[in-house]
């Protein structure tokens, strides 16, 4: 080997060494911090609280037909969430890296799973999606790329779900972005889900998690279908008109029907010109109001 | 021994390979320091790797019922308050503070890019990033420059004897991502502090005047073409929180000023 090789050779080892954009390691646990939306991730959201949800009238609709016991059937109670539970849920993430053993080069970013999300792969390797009728699933098909030390992954292939726990749909024709920011010891995730079935403008949600040492794990017990009182073959639903919960907002805390009720112009500060003099603040919080160290 | 020129030709271009390539491809922190000219480093907002100026609107799809209207007393979800705090703001009192003149106690930097609103971010010089927020009237100044930052919130939420202000000081820099030499993004970091006493929420829920405030500042592009900005927000305060409280807003971008309408502070709405 003449010296020209050698000096190439050496030029292609260092190479190998760094990434050849910025990238940033995102490895490791992350700890969910629930400071906000804390009752909708956790146990869950109000009823008909659609406020600040942009879904079209179908959407709507589908909500409104929505039952709380529909995940109590026995085909659904161990049913898995989309990827969109990543925003819509209250877990932790446990990320990790996944390398082609030959070259080290990373083929894949990977997001544990819980008991009611798959993980989500994220192929890094210039895959494409698969076709458009290829099969769908909960999962979904991810791929991801680096701008900077911003990892962006797109996700596509998903099966119909919710976008809020309280029966807003999604269809399967939605795909989710999914945008990983760090700062040191902080990450900050961006979702935006887009629909063209039930939505009229993305709908984005953020999300903080905090390093810990404490390792997160990736998968919750087994989940066993029992009976939680909806026999098999029964599918509850509200018919039109007939939904028991739609004035629950207004009851509670005094958030008129044309808000809780959604909508993408609910998203914007100059609906708050629209519900201003049918609003009065409550008397007092009379539910999940939070407290120090207790569910809040 | 001799060389020829040919030989040393193509010796000369493989070690500027080997040499330049790695560096090219160094990551951000690996870069050796200085601008690599030998003349003095650009002023911020030269150097900005992100554009942040021009008008945002909140997009409001999160923690909505505390946003977008007034919480009831006692509702106090997701803070994580200390008892001292949730003694505070049990006894919230809005027709006190407008007694008192403080309407403006949940506009403070630690509360206000939790408000309805639009933004306008401008640069004010070559070392100073402005904020105006249509809603309460309020101004944030964002300062690059070493050493004192400056009194920050500018206009009216200066306090007139220097002490703490609702927007506080503001010192901010540019978190760079290369690749090689190349800026390919980055973020913005604000530390605020100096603040006056305020709310996290409308109903109360209080922040005192020992609170401390970190934003990361991101942009995010849809693949609809919207610009979003992402803020992810830290407030610390040994008094009233029992560990940081992190949450993160965002806000899309707009052609112009449409719907870019100032109001005043108000303790109840």
């Amino acid at each position: 080997m003449n010296r020209n090789k050698i000096t190439l050779s050496l030029a292609i080892l260092l190479c190998a060494a760094f990434p050849a954009l910025a990238e940033i390691d995102l490895s490791g646990s992350w700890t969910s911090k629930n400071h906000e939306d804390n009752l909708e991730r956790g146990a869950g959201p109000n009823p008909d609280d659609w406020a600040g949800l942009p879904f079209n009238e179908a959407g709507r609709s589908k909500a409104l037909s929505f039952s709380q016991s529909t995940i109590s059937m026995p085909e659904r109670i161990c049913w898995f969430q989309t990827q969109w539970h990543i925003a819509a849920g209250p877990f932790s993430l446990k990320i990790w890296s996944e390398s082609d053993p030959l070259t080290g080069k990373i083929n894949a970013w990977v997001l544990g799973g819980w008991e009611t999300r798959a993980p989500m792969t994220i192929w890094m390797d210039g895959r494409p999606h698969p076709s458009k009728n290829a099969p769908h699933d909960q999962t979904g098909f991810t791929t991801g790329s680096w701008n900077g030390d911003v990892l962006t992954a797109y996700t596509t292939h998903i099966k119909t779900g919710y976008m809020r726990r309280n029966g807003a749909p999604s269809s399967d024709q939605a795909t989710i972005t999914t945008t990983f920011m760090r700062h040191g010891d902080m990450l900050t995730l961006a979702l935006v889900m887009e629909d063209p079935v039930y939505l009229t403008e993305p709908y984005i949600l953020t999300r903080s998690y905090m390093s810990t040492p404490t390792p997160v794990a990736v998968a919750g017990p087994p989940c066993i279908v029992g009976y939680e009182g909806v026999e098999e073959g029964r599918v509850p639903h509200y018919l039109p008109g007939k939904n028991p919960f739609i004035d629950e907002m207004d009851k509670i805390y005094h958030i008129p029907r044309e808000a809780s009720l959604g909508g993408a112009e609910t998203m914007y500060p100059d609906f708050r010109d629209k519900i201003k003099d049918k609003f009065t603040i409550p008397a007092k919080c009379t539910r999940n109001c939070g407290a120090p160290g207790v569910g809040n | 021994m001799r060389y020829s020129n040919k030989f040393l030709a193509n010796e000369f271009l493989g070690l500027t390979i080997a040499i330049a390539l790695p560096i090219l491809a160094l990551p951000l922190g690996a870069q050796p320091p200085g601008g690599g000219r030998g003349g003095p480093p650009p002023v911020p907002k030269a150097a900005a790797p992100i554009d942040l100026t021009g008008y945002w609107v909140s997009i409001v799809t999160e923690d909505w019922r505390y946003r977008m209207v007034t919480p009831a007393p006692g509702d106090y979800q997701s803070v994580p308050m200390t008892a001292a705090a949730v003694k505070i703001a049990d006894a919230w009192d809005p027709a006190k503070d407008e007694a008192a003149g403080e309407q403006c106690k949940s506009y403070g930097a630690p509360a206000i890019l939790r408000v309805p609103e639009h933004l306008h971010i401008t640069w004010q010089d070559d070392q100073t990033l402005r904020m105006d927020i249509d809603a309460g009237k309020q101004t944030r100044v964002f300062h690059f420059a070493s050493g004192k930052a400056g009194m920050g919130g500018g206009g009216a939420q200066v306090s007139e004897d220097g002490g703490p202000s609702w927007q506080g000081d503001s010192v901010a820099q540019w978190e760079i991502q290369r690749a090689g030499p190349r800026p390919v993004n980055g973020s913005l970091k604000v530390t605020t502090s100096h603040l006056k006493a305020g709310y996290l929420r409308k109903n109360g829920v209080p922040y005192s005047d020992n609170t401390s405030l970190t934003e990361y500042y991101d942009l995010v592009k849809e693949r609809n073409g919207d610009q979003l900005m992402v803020v992810t927000i830290v407030v610390t305060d040994p008094t009233y929180l029992r560990e940081p409280f992190i949450i993160s807003s965002h806000f899309k971008k707009l052609d112009g000023d449409a719907g870019w309408k100032p109001s005043e502070c108000s303790s109840r709405w």
